[in-house]
Parts: C-alpha cells; structure tokens; sequence
C-alpha cells in the first residue's frame, strides 16, 4: 500500500474536487462493508443478508422473513453502537487532522489540548463521586464538561499576559496533562471501592460497549456540526500551515480562523471522549497516514479523515467485541495495539519525509 | 511627490512607527509608490525594510501612522481584499509540510475563490502561466522541501504572481538566486511593473537595485534617509553615512546603469586617504562619471 504512494503522484495532481470525490466513494465504500460485516457479527448470529432485509424493511420495502430477536439485536444494540463508533472515529479523525494542521507538526494529537486529560477526570469524577450509578447520562456529561474546562484552562493559560502563540498552547497543554493526570491518579489511589477502580480503568482504556441511540443524540450533533465548521476551514488552514506572517498576507483573518478551529476541534474530540472514553492513537495514525497517501491538502485530508478515522474505529471495535467472546476487548486496545505498530511501520517507512516537514 | 503628476499612490505610508521589545524598527517613515513603479527599498542589516514590507502588507500593523493602498485606509479593508490587491514574497520562504510547487502556486488563487469554490481550470491556467514565468514550471510535482534555497524563492514568487495582484512587495527576492536567477527576476518583475504593477522591493544588492528600480528609498535605523531617483540617492556621502562603506559610484560601460564599486569599510586603515583616492580616480578612468552623464533612469 505504502509503495502505492508513488504511484499515487497521478492523483495528487487531479483537481480537489476529483481527488474528494474518487476518495471519499471509495471510504464511504468501505465504512459500509465493514459496518454491515460488523452488524452481522456478535454472539446472536445474523446472517448478512438478514442485515440487509432488515435495513431494507426499515425503509419500506417488502422483504423475506427476519426474526424479531435478530431485529432487536440490530436496531437497538449493535446498530447504534456501530453508529457512535462512526462518530467518535469521525471527531477524532478530522480533530487530529486540525491540530496537525494548527501546530504545524504531524506528531499533534486531538488531546494536545487536553480535552482527554479533562475528559478523564470529568469521567473519573463522576465515578468516584458514585454519580454513574445515579444517573445514566453522568458519566457523558461529566467528561464533556471535563473536556471542555480542560481545553478552556489549556486556552486560558496560553493568553494569559497577552502574547498568543501556537508554542505556549502547546506548552500550556502539556502541563494542564500533566496536572490533571496526576488528579486522576491521586483518585484512583484514594478510592477504596474496587468495582469503581474497575470502571474507571475500563473508562480510560476507551471502550464502545453498551452505547444506546441516547449516546448517538448527544454526541452526534456536536460533532457533525464541528467538522463542518473544520471542512469549511479546511482552505484557510492550508495557508496556516504556512506560518501565520503567510496566511495572514494571503488574506486568512489568523486569530479568528485559529480560534474557531480550535474550538471546533475541542468540541468534536469532547464529544467523542464523552461517548468513548479516550481512544488512544485514532487522531494520530489516521490523519497522518492519509496524509502521506494524499497530501497535506486540508479540504481533501479533513472529509477524508473523518472517514478514515470511521472505517478504523468501527472495524476495531468489531474485531474487540468479537475476538475473545462471549468476553469483550476494549477498542482502545485494539486501535492502540494495532495503531502504535503501524505508526512504527510508518515512520521507519518514510523516515525522511516525515523528518522533513 | 504623489500630488505632483494627479495621480493617488498605489501604496502610501504616513509616519510609519513600530517598535518591539524597546527597539524601534520603524520611525516615523514616509513611503509611497506610485501606480506602476518599481521601488526600491535599500539599506544596511536591521534598517527596517522587512518590517516596513510587512507593515504596509497588513502582516503587522504599527502603533503609529497609516498605510493606505488606493487611497482606501488598510485597516478599514478586510483582510481577503488586500490579499486581492496585494501579494509578498517573504524573504525566507516557511516550511510548507509537504505541499507540492504546483500546489503553492495554486494557493495564490485563494484569495480570489468564494468560501465554497475550488480552483477551476481558469486558476490552474493562470498558476502554470506563473510557474513558466518563473521557470518553476520543471517543479510542479516536487515537494517544496527538496527544492534548493533559490529555487523555493522562485516558487513563492510564481505564487504571487498568480496571485495577481496589483501590488507586489518582494523581501529581498534575489538573495538566494544565482547571477542568471537574479537578472531573470528582476527582468520579470520589471516586465510586470512596465504592463502597470506597482512593486516595491527590499534589495540588497545596490547594482541590481539601480538598474531595475525607478525611485530608491534609503533606510537606516529605521529611518528614511534618501528617497528618490537612484542617482539622488546613491552618492558615496550616503553610502558612506548609511552603510559605513566607501564607494564609488560611476555609469557602467556596458549596461549603461549607473553602479557602486564598494571599496572598503570607512574608517578602516587599508582605506587611507590614498589608498582611497586611488582607486577612485583609477575607476573613474575606465567609466565615465556619474555627474557628467545624462541622469536619466536606469537601463530597463
């Protein structure tokens, strides 16, 4: 595949409007084998083609005989799950796509502005705190507003005193981690109740497990609507990665466009860690892959991550809820397990174009 | 000086100031560009010619004095349309993360596509038209990483010239080129200046900044020292005063331009009087003296 990628010369000279549409028929293509492959697979067996009859009957059509059980299955546990995962692995992909933009730098991740960090404890809070027992939607709610405050506070202390720039966001992230981390920690040595412990250590690994239509309601809007702000960007972020002295002669106004993407970007990864918990890796490989597959074209790379990013979280989660059954993998393992070697791959594969930017 | 033939300056700066950190870049400096001329911006290192590029580019703005392009105030034009009339080419060109010539080049359209438009075929003719007339066309799908310090310059000037605008600010456009590169440039540039493009240009090289412009402006510590015709302002008194460098300036036989043969660092013992003068008057035998000669511009 990699060898692919100068072959792939003749595409990156196609119109963007071309290289989107060729590739995006081509993910959306794949996020739906994957996604009807997933729905067929788990503990109760469903043929795909009874996967079919029941999408088609949903719509209308006259179809064969389907069993109840197997709707059921479907509709209200596996489809739904699969959904959230096309969310979350969409956030985190057109989020990382973004953020390596923003910082100028491949290695940027979704959580560089700590929307995990505080995520994690909007989470381990709530937990501890014996809300989720409560409450069904506390441990979501908790872990946006975490996520949120966290990116706030990372904002914050980088204009404070006036002088904004990219480095003393990326400083300022890196110590708001390293405090919120250590709340975390200080927690979870603290808290006496294993079963608590349990949740907590399952919350941070990432996981899809169990996630209703109610998860898909509140995190489905927060993220479509910030990747369309990102793709409507997509142009203005091409120049910012020319430095701001550039995009700024280029017409590009930096400090508003910046700030929108990054809030966008905030939003999205807030959202995602909300219904997922942190999912190590996604919005590191997938941009970065596609990347050097397709070039640093944002308007091409952030439509395409989002994809990307989907087809990686739904197929990982399959594989993690079907692999060891009738126990389950978290998918944070899965795309970390998988991600991290193929990132490795990756770098030795293309060492001097990745050292080069 | 605009007032004089009726017409509005296509770039005027008023009183420019900027300062950083306590240090003054720019001092109250005046600068102004009529509508299809070519300046000149010369001066010593950390005169102020990058930072006043960059001021009347809108890239930074100055706590004092005002720049208008057209007569419309900059800071009441937003800022997509001074991209439309204005391009710079910086004087390094930046990390571009893998984008392709073509594709930078392309990038100069931005500011002339609506928020849902892509390049059409009209914008990729126009792009390879700038990539020819930069000779940056045998580019097109390289990375601009693993082009050469000059070949990269020529690059950000093919974008700018499909940038189209009326305005070109060019920082120090032949600095990373070799002799045959500069020369091609400038000619360029003169070229597009002479079919009604304003350009102003910081330029090191006081020969080629005499033979390509039509008014030179003398920075020195921020402020304008000299501002006018190259003759006016490239004297040996100003050269001396500005760069603390001994000269000589004379017509060049073959060009007809007028050109400055640096000789020694004023003050320098290797520049004694004699020494000095010798050299000189042995110049001046070989070419003919400025003073004498028809002051009329430099050979385009």
């Amino acid at each position: 595949m990699l060898s692919g990628i100068q072959s792939l010369r003749g595409y990156r000279q196609m119109g963007v409007t071309t290289r989107l549409a060729l590739g995006l028929s081509l993910l959306l293509l794949l996020v739906l084998v994957i996604g009807l492959i997933s729905l067929s697979l788990g503990p109760v067996d469903v043929p795909v083609s009874h996967v079919a009859w029941i999408a088609l009957s949903a719509i209308g059509f006259d179809v064969p005989e389907f069993s109840r059980t197997e709707q059921l299955v479907i509709d209200q546990i596996r489809l739904p799950r699969i959904v959230v995962a096309t969310a979350v692995g969409m956030a985190l992909g057109v989020a990382g796509a973004a953020m390596q933009g923003l910082f100028r730098n491949p290695m940027a991740d979704p959580g560089i502005i700590g929307v995990s960090a505080g995520g994690a404890l909007g989470a381990v809070v709530a937990i501890a705190a014996g809300l989720t027992g409560l409450f069904f939607l506390a441990l979501p709610v908790f872990a946006f507003v975490g996520a949120m405050g966290a990116a706030l506070l990372v904002y914050g202390v980088a204009v404070v005193g006036g002088h904004f720039s990219m480095a003393t966001l990326l400083l300022a992230g890196v110590a708001v981690n390293a405090f919120l981390g250590a709340i975390v920690s200080a927690i979870i040595i603290v808290l006496p109740d294993n079963a608590a412990l349990r949740e907590i250590l399952f919350w941070l690994v990432g996981g899809l497990d169990a996630r209703s239509w109610e998860h898909v309601r509140i995190a489905g809007p927060l993220i479509l609507g910030s990747t369309a702000v990102l793709l409507l960007l997509a142009r203005d972020l091409n120049l910012l990665m020319l430095g701001d002295d550039e995009a700024r002669s280029m017409g590009v106004r930096v400090g508003a466009t910046r700030l929108t993407m990054l809030l966008a970007a905030a939003l999205a990864t807030g959202a995602a860690v909300a219904v997922s918990g942190t999912i190590a890796f996604v919005g590191l490989v997938v941009p970065h892959t596609l990347r050097l597959i397709l070039g640093p074209d944002n308007r091409v790379l952030i439509p395409m991550s989002a994809l990307g990013g989907a087809a990686f979280v739904i197929l990982a989660d399959t594989v993690a809820r079907t692999v060891i059954q009738p126990a389950e993998f978290r998918v944070g393992i899965l795309t970390a397990f998988v991600g991290a070697p193929f990132f490795i791959f990756l770098l030795i594969k293309n060492k001097r174009q990745v050292y080069s930017l | 000086m605009s007032e004089r033939n009726g017409r509005i300056p296509a770039v005027e700066a008023r009183s420019l100031s900027f300062s950083v950190e306590a240090a003054t870049l720019l001092d109250q400096v005046d600068v102004s560009a009529d509508p299809g001329q070519f300046v000149g911006l010369i001066g010593p290192n950390g005169a102020g010619k990058s930072t006043l590029l960059r001021a009347v580019s809108n890239v930074l703005s100055c706590q004092e004095g005002s720049v208008s392009l057209h007569g419309a105030d900059l800071k009441s034009l937003p800022t997509r349309d001074v991209a439309e009339l204005l391009a710079l080419v910086p004087q390094i060109a930046p990390y571009t993360q893998g984008f392709t010539a073509f594709e930078l080049v392309l990038m100069g359209r931005y500011p002339h596509l609506g928020r849902f438009q892509v390049e059409g075929s009209a914008d990729d003719r126009i792009a390879r038209q700038a990539m020819r007339l930069t000779e940056t066309d045998q580019f097109e799908t390289r990375t601009i990483e693993t082009l050469s310090g000059g070949e990269r310059q020529r690059v950000f000037l093919a974008r700018a010239v499909a940038q189209q605008p009326q305005i070109l600010l060019l920082d120090e456009p032949t600095s990373n080129l070799d002799i045959l590169h500069q020369l091609k440039i400038l000619t360029l540039v003169r070229q597009l200046v002479d079919d009604g493009l304003t350009a102003i240009a910081a330029i090191h090289d006081l020969n080629l900044a005499a033979r390509f412009c039509d008014r030179l402006v003398l920075l020195a510590e921020g402020r304008v020292m000299a501002d006018g015709l190259p003759e006016d302002v490239l004297t040996p008194e100003m050269i001396e005063l500005a760069f603390g460098v001994e000269s000589a300036i004379y017509r060049e036989p073959v060009t007809g331009a007028l050109a400055v043969s640096l000789i020694a660092p004023a003050g320098n013992p290797a520049t004694e009087p004699g020494i000095a003068q010798e050299s000189v008057s042995a110049l001046s035998t070989a070419s003919t003296p400025v003073g004498a000669s028809e002051a009329t511009s430099a050979a385009r």
